[in-house]
């Protein structure tokens, strides 16, 4: 049980980096995931990962495979992308799911571009699939930084947020905000996706924003409490992940994103909103 | 003037430069229960929608006395029914005026909560998810809301459709006291019975105004024949209305002949 369990992670200092990085991205990721899905957003994520790679692309082909200039890039390509999409949505008939499209495209096909220019396709399987095992302490930093920015974003503009979802055309009678309130949302999925790009890669850091959420709506019905449990799924799939990827030499980040997987699936199946338990749903009712 | 609400100055609202409020003028008076009638396209939501500006004039004003609190009904509600919050969480927004984004919500606030829902016939509501609601029960909702607004002009767009006559008793009766306490009531209607026993003044809309004032004499079948002629589609190859300039000198407005109620003034 120990050796399972617990060694890996007092035995080895990448592994505690490694948690200790994980829980950090769960935390900060995992409730923005869950405004993203009542938002019908979930894809937008995916789009905006995408959308990252060029600017991570820019910073490695000028100063190399450094954590700093790689995630600026990173962060500067994911706004433009968000945010640019968020504009044309905004400000002209387009929907926003055609324009993220649009922008990520875009992006993407410069990402690829710039790697091709100088990477090998070792360096691109890098940046798309990062590794959670080899965070230093400046990556480490990064994410803390990012989590405390996304916890007080969220926390100052959840009233915002939950009524820019619920009834966005009421918000917009009362107050200016709707339109603020939803670019500050873009720019927390950014930087979420960024902080988690280094140890999940672009691809899969999107994996532990989204996974969580959707699992946990299968078992609650408030926001505060979908929330917590999409934050409490994301630092047990990590846990798992990385004992998995440890004791099986596996990749880390894959290992991570398929235990929120498993969770998913279970949640999907087994969840008090879920398939067997609403199919199965007693014919016994009530008078009123 | 003192005692107006809001005022419309030659007010022409549309959308892709195809008028659907044409050339309004007129006032209304602070404390007035109003009725918007007119057929469909005929301008009335349109013209909602410029009075708490999510549509902006192409052309004239809408002057708003300022520090009028205002709360808008739509008639198609944007509100994501399966969203997980609660009827408490859906009214509670009516809060938004009084507590903004970081407001804290009091007890007191809470009390005109669950007084609001009283009100509109949902106590005991407060916990049931929204997308367990029926259609009548989400009007009385958001009635609740509008009720927490606490607003000076409150605007309701077609709130009586779909909804079953002892709903829309209690909500009209919830409007009945809102005209009571003084507030400015504007509720676009369909059904001429019930604005006739309801509500003391109508504005008959088919793009312009056709007729505007006591609900008796606005609502004659004369207005309204009146009002049935009026053409519902866009024409591509409509001929430009004049331009600033002529609406100054309105003798010279090509449209001028039809403004039946152009200086028309509730006061």
């Amino acid at each position: 049980m120990y050796d399972l369990i617990f060694a890996p992670f007092i035995e080895f200092g990448f592994m505690q980096r490694a948690l200790a990085g994980s829980l950090l991205l769960s935390i900060s990721a995992c409730p923005v995931g869950v405004f993203l899905m009542l938002r019908r957003m979930s894809l937008t994520g995916d789009a905006v990962a995408h959308g990252i790679l060029p600017g991570a692309a820019v910073g490695y082909l000028l100063f190399g495979l450094d954590l700093v200039p790689m995630t600026i890039g990173g962060l500067i390509a994911g706004l433009v992308v968000a945010l640019g999409a968020g504009a044309v949505s905004r400000l002209t008939l387009q929907k926003e799911d055609a324009s993220l499209a649009a922008f990520y495209l875009i992006s993407l096909a410069l990402g690829v571009l710039v790697v091709s220019l100088r990477g090998s396709s070792v360096d691109l399987m890098h940046v798309l699939f990062g590794t959670v095992l080899a965070l230093d302490n400046a990556a480490l930093t990064l994410i803390g930084s990012i989590a405390i920015i996304t916890l007080v974003g969220l926390t100052i503009f959840w009233r915002g947020l939950v009524a820019e979802c619920l009834d966005p055309l009421f918000l917009r009678s009362v107050s200016r905000l709707g339109t603020p309130v939803h670019f500050v949302f873009l720019a927390l999925t950014v930087l979420n996706l960024v902080a988690g790009f280094q140890a999940l890669g672009t691809l899969l850091s999107v994996g532990l924003m989204m996974l969580p959420a959707a699992a946990a709506r299968f078992w609650v019905n408030r926001v505060e409490t979908m929330c917590l449990l999409a934050v409490l799924f994301g630092a047990v799939s990590c846990v798992i992940g990385l004992l998995v990827s440890y004791h099986a030499a596996l990749p880390s980040g894959p290992s991570i994103i398929l235990a929120a997987g498993a969770i998913y699936l279970t949640s999907v199946l087994v969840g008090t909103r879920g398939l067997v338990r609403t199919r199965l749903a007693t014919r016994r009712h009530r008078t009123a | 003037m003192a005692d107006t609400c809001l005022s419309f100055e030659n007010l022409t609202l549309g959308y892709n430069s195809h008028p659907a409020v044409h050339h309004l003028n007129g006032s209304v008076r602070k404390g007035s229960l109003m009725a918007v009638v007119g057929a469909n396209g005929s301008g009335k939501s349109t013209l909602l929608k410029g009075i708490v500006g999510v549509l902006k004039p192409m052309s004239g004003r809408i002057s708003i006395t300022p520090g009028t609190r205002i709360a808008y009904l739509p008639q198609q509600s944007e509100i994501d029914r399966s969203f997980p919050a609660r009827v408490v969480d859906l009214v509670a927004l009516g809060l938004w005026p009084k507590r903004g984004l970081l407001g804290r919500i009091s007890a007191e606030d809470r009390r005109r909560l669950s007084e609001a829902l009283m009100a509109v016939g949902l106590g005991g509501f407060e916990g049931r998810p929204i997308d367990t609601l029926s259609g009548g029960q989400m009007q009385r909702a958001l009635f609740a809301r509008v009720l927490l607004q606490d607003a000076d002009l409150i605007l309701l767009d077609e709130p009586f459709n779909a909804i079953d006559a002892k709903t829309v008793r209690d909500l009209l009766e919830v409007v009945r006291r809102w005209h009571g306490e003084g507030r400015t009531v504007m509720v676009v209607a369909h059904d001429l019975e019930m604005v006739r026993e309801n509500f003391p003044d109508s504005l008959l809309l088919a793009r312009r105004a056709v007729a505007w004032g006591p609900t008796s004499t606005a609502l004659h079948p004369q207005q309204l024949l009146a009002a049935r002629r009026f053409d519902e589609a866009w024409h591509e190859d409509a001929p430009w209305c004049g331009d600033e300039h002529e609406h100054k000198h309105e003798h010279k407005h090509p449209h001028a002949h039809d403004h039946a109620q152009h200086s028309h003034n509730h006061a």
